[in-house]
């Protein structure tokens, strides 16, 4: 990578206007304006505002009431946010799933046979389309008199779980909707990855009679980690925003069995249980600590890339 | 390669690669296939239970022609075309020119300000979701297409900016300085001599962001409210309240919903991987 300090060689000195002498310490704010100024509006000072808004009693419309860390401590005590919290960890456990999964499908395509970018391609769609869809055709197979699920028990006369008004499968259900498109997603990474293997490595370890697990384990995986890196990470962001199949299947039902952080919020703050932004705004926060959690990872990660010259 | 090349095995464990293949392909795209053949059954196929057995008639063209006719799928649609293209437009133009600026000048916040554009795209929605609410409520932008342009090219910008500046970072940085050792302003050297370049990335970002801003749903659901500025996905939603059980008009809408970004993503494949497998061979 070229080093990108410069100074303005080849500029004559002086006599030039204040914008001439200093055009490259202002051009990139230049550059760089609209972009700050959309990001800081729309998405920098909303997290500020609401931190803020966490510590009042508002309904949206009529005048916000201070109540201190009141909202926080009613939260200490909600037995709804307990079960999102709950709900959120399952999914984040079971959402790695995908990155396994993934490997395995990515490994099974990985040939060379005619056809296979076709395959492919098909195999990563149902990561094109969108939550709302996976949603609705999950909750269809669930449909314990007419779904997927009622013809295989009607094979021995069983009578089907109902999934999706179960509290003991409500999650699971949902989240083995939501596993569907991301072990696409990773799937994808992995077979570019996989693409990138240095195939002298492969050779050599078949020289030394590796094959198999030992192979993989040994010589291929190591050389995935970036991909396996990034499967974490979207998988992880994943889990924490799974709000669109939630709203789609269950709506966090039934009696807030299948509710997750992010969907318990906008419920608190957003619909016919009424408009408490402030109880809603703490539960942004707690979400959005968590995700900081992994968010700072990450960055200290890509830092130490950057200082490495990446 | 690994695993081994299947060419390199018996003829038994070819062929049976070559069966297991598509039996694979049909159980994984199995709930995809159940709603295309659900979209052209009859009503009555659907009131006498008949949804895994053969559709007793085709109705292609009556199904789709009634969500048509009949609801206001199609305005969901061409609202959807309405937030996404803009949007495109506008969230690459911002992330174009800041991504150049983070990649090409070196100066005291710029490390700083690249990764909080990283962190800002990673944020959960919901902790920005009654500010920018009340925002775009405040400005008049609650419940229009507008609003919701402005939103998704603000948030996108971060992402866009990520991508643009690493790709503009990877390319040879001697023809910017030869650039200004002739005299050329920085801004026709980004015009003129880094715009062409970063052709591939802008096409990679395009087809990327068609796909995440179609298929959007919690800001559709909180930043509109009417049918008139209604995206697909919340459309679909609230009519899948009003179809109850009408499955073959609820999976021919489905299939409509999706068609858009599974066909962007055929014909702009190459771009489409290119642009979501950043940072999966490197670092």
């Amino acid at each position: 990578m070229t080093d990108v300090s410069h100074t303005a060689t080849g500029m004559p000195p002086a006599q030039r206007s204040w914008y001439r002498r200093n055009r490259l310490a202002v051009t990139p704010w230049l550059f760089l304006a609209p972009a700050i100024l959309f990001f800081t509006v729309y998405v920098i000072l909303p997290i500020f505002q609401s931190i803020w808004i966490s510590f009042y009693e508002w309904d949206g419309l009529g005048e916000k009431v201070w109540v201190g860390t009141a909202n926080y401590v009613e939260l200490m005590d909600d037995d709804r946010f307990y079960t999102s919290l709950k709900n959120n960890v399952i999914w984040l456990v079971l959402y790695m799933l995908a990155v396994p999964a993934g490997l395995f499908i990515a490994l099974f395509l990985n040939q060379t046979v005619t056809g296979i970018r076709l395959y492919k391609s098909l195999f990563f769609f149902p990561f094109v389309i969108s939550q709302v869809v996976v949603g609705l055709v999950f909750a269809w197979f669930y449909d314990p008199s007419n779904g997927i699920l009622a013809l295989i028990y009607s094979i021995w006369d069983g009578k089907p779980p109902a999934i999706l008004s179960d509290e003991r499968y409500v999650t699971y259900g949902i989240i083995a909707a939501g596993l569907w498109p991301q072990i696409a997603y990773c799937m994808i990474l992995f077979l570019t990855g996989l693409n990138n293997v240095s195939p002298d490595q492969i050779e050599a370890g078949r020289l030394d009679g590796a094959k198999g697990w030992r192979m993989l384990w040994h010589v291929v995986l190591p050389q995935l980690r970036p991909a396996t890196f990034i499967a974490v990470v979207v998988t992880v962001i994943g889990a924490l925003r799974s709000f669109d199949l939630v709203s789609i299947m269950t709506q966090g039902g039934p009696y807030g069995s299948s509710n997750v952080l992010a969907y318990y919020m906008f419920e608190t703050a957003l619909s016919e249980y009424g408009y408490r932004m402030g109880y809603g705004a703490a539960i942004a926060v707690i979400l959005f600590l968590i995700m900081m959690v992994y968010i700072s990872f990450f960055l200290w990660r890509m830092y130490v890339q950057e200082k490495r010259g990446g | 390669m690994f695993p081994r090349p299947i060419e390199k095995s018996s003829a038994g464990t070819q062929t049976a690669y070559k069966i297991a293949l598509p039996v694979a392909l049909i159980i994984w795209l199995l709930p995809l296939i159940a709603v295309m053949v659900t979209s052209i059954r009859s009503a009555g196929d659907i009131n006498s239970g008949n949804y895994w057995g053969w559709p007793t008639s085709f109705n292609l063209v009556e199904n789709y022609t009634a969500i048509f006719t009949n609801s206001p799928l199609g305005q969901f649609i061409w609202n959807s075309l309405k937030v996404t293209i803009p949007t495109i437009i506008l969230t690459l133009t911002l992330s174009c020119l800041a991504g150049y600026a983070l990649a090409v000048y070196k100066f005291r916040l710029n490390l700083t300000l690249f990764f909080i554009f990283i962190a800002g795209n990673f944020v959960p929605f919901q902790i920005l979701m009654v500010p920018v609410r009340d925002l775009s409520v405040s400005t008049g932008l609650y419940d229009t297409v507008t609003g919701l342009v402005l939103f998704h090219a603000a948030f996108q910008a971060g992402f866009c900016t990520l991508f643009m500046r690493n790709f503009i970072r990877a390319l040879p940085f001697e023809l910017i300085e030869s650039a200004r050792i002739e005299g050329v302003s920085e801004w026709r050297i980004f015009w003129h001599l880094v715009l062409p370049l970063v052709k591939p990335a802008i096409a990679a970002l395009a087809v990327l962001e068609f796909t995440f801003i179609w298929n959007d749903y919690f800001w559709a659901t909180v930043l509109v409210n009417g049918q008139h500025a209604m995206p697909i996905t919340a459309g679909l939603k609230s009519l899948n309240g009003q179809w109850i059980s009408q499955w073959h008009l609820i999976s021919a809408g489905s299939i409509l919903a999706a068609l858009p970004p599974v066909a962007m993503f055929f014909l702009m494949q190459k771009h489409f991987i290119a642009g979501l497998t950043l940072g999966a061979t490197k670092g």
